[in-house]
């Protein structure tokens, strides 16, 4: 009987501390496992073995104010059940003429443009175009997993490509 | 003494964090309702303003069907919902006309609803900004599929200045 009643405690606690976690994973911040090279090298730079996990706070998601150079997680428009890791390089009315293209493109209204660091290995808006803001869930701030390279990720923004605004 | 009040103080801290993880979940994957009004639903939906139940289990397993009446963040300001109805999902051809008032040949356009993406219209065609304007939206957009009507907002507000 005792142990029955035990069994029942420890699973009513999974239970409780499973719904406490989603709900602030949710919300809040959750912990992101990055995988492949797009990213390198703030990401994955290939110098130890383990993938890089990165802290996404999501408290940017009730404004959606983002900034040229953070690194957002995002649902791929092109299938919804995955989710890449990129760096915002354009944002909404921008101009943006970058060096692969022949031609300006404007990003349209409630849209931004993501890419790699990793220009050669990364599929991004130079092959899906510019992505809704909707379908970004969340800004990775810090490298906290694996240990020897926990860090705060910066905001860098890249040069060159941008036009001035009209 | 004090042990004991910490002790209840966590008790119920813990309790009222599982209440609104609870409301959460059951929000964010399985039913939430929604304020919806505006002319581009007419004549399904009421343009002074309905109460809908959505519910989110459908997104997540990937049935949607073309005909469902989904909730979807505007791709183009991603803190405002609209209510539209799936016309065509990923490698359906679609015909659309831009400009319904302007009946010519030319104003037709067509093409195939690409991966991931799904083509979403209003059903009043005359005051409706969707796909047509914005082009197919992404899967990920959206956030559920309206299932039943709650009641007329404006039958609610008749019964509230009824009673007062």
């Amino acid at each position: 009987m005792s142990s029955r009643k035990f069994l029942w405690d420890v699973s009513r606690k999974f239970f409780t501390v499973g719904l406490i976690g989603l709900t602030v994973s949710d919300r809040y911040v959750s912990i992101f496992p990055v995988r492949g090279a797009s990213m390198s090298p703030t990401l994955n730079p290939g110098t130890s073995s383990h993938d890089d996990h990165v802290l996404v706070e999501k408290f940017c998601l009730q404004k959606y104010n983002f900034k040229r150079g953070d690194v957002v997680v995002f649902c791929s428009p092109t299938n919804h059940k995955e989710k890449h890791i990129k760096r915002i390089t354009g944002l909404a009315g921008e101009w943006f003429a970058p060096t692969y293209l022949y031609d300006a493109v404007r990003i349209p209204e409630g849209h931004c443009w993501v890419e790699g660091e990793n220009l050669a290995n990364s599929t991004d808006s130079r092959s899906f175009g510019p992505i809704p803001l909707g379908l970004i869930q969340g800004r990775a701030t810090h490298v906290i997993w694996p240990p020897q390279r926990v860090g705060k990720i910066n905001r860098r923004v890249p040069e060159g490509s941008r036009l001035p605004s009209f | 003494m004090w042990k004991n009040i910490a002790k209840e103080a966590w008790r119920q801290t813990l309790l009222v964090a599982k209440f609104l993880s609870i409301l959460h979940i059951s929000s964010t994957y399985v039913c939430s309702s929604i304020l919806v009004y505006g002319p581009s639903m007419l004549p399904t939906l009421n343009m002074s303003g309905d109460v809908l139940l959505v519910e989110h289990l459908s997104k997540r397993f990937g049935k949607l069907v073309p005909g469902d009446i989904v909730v979807v963040r505007s791709p183009l300001n991603p803190n405002k919902s609209v209510t539209k109805r799936i016309l065509a999902v990923e490698g359906d051809p679609v015909t659309f006309l831009v400009e319904p008032r302007q009946h010519h040949q030319h104003g037709y356009h067509s093409l195939v609803v690409p991966k991931g993406h799904v083509w979403i219209q209003g059903d009043n065609m005359y005051a409706s900004a969707d796909s047509r304007h914005f082009g197919p939206v992404p899967y990920g957009l959206i956030k559920g599929r309206a299932f039943c009507r709650v009641c007329f907002l404006s039958s609610l507000l008749l019964l509230i200045s009824e009673y007062f």
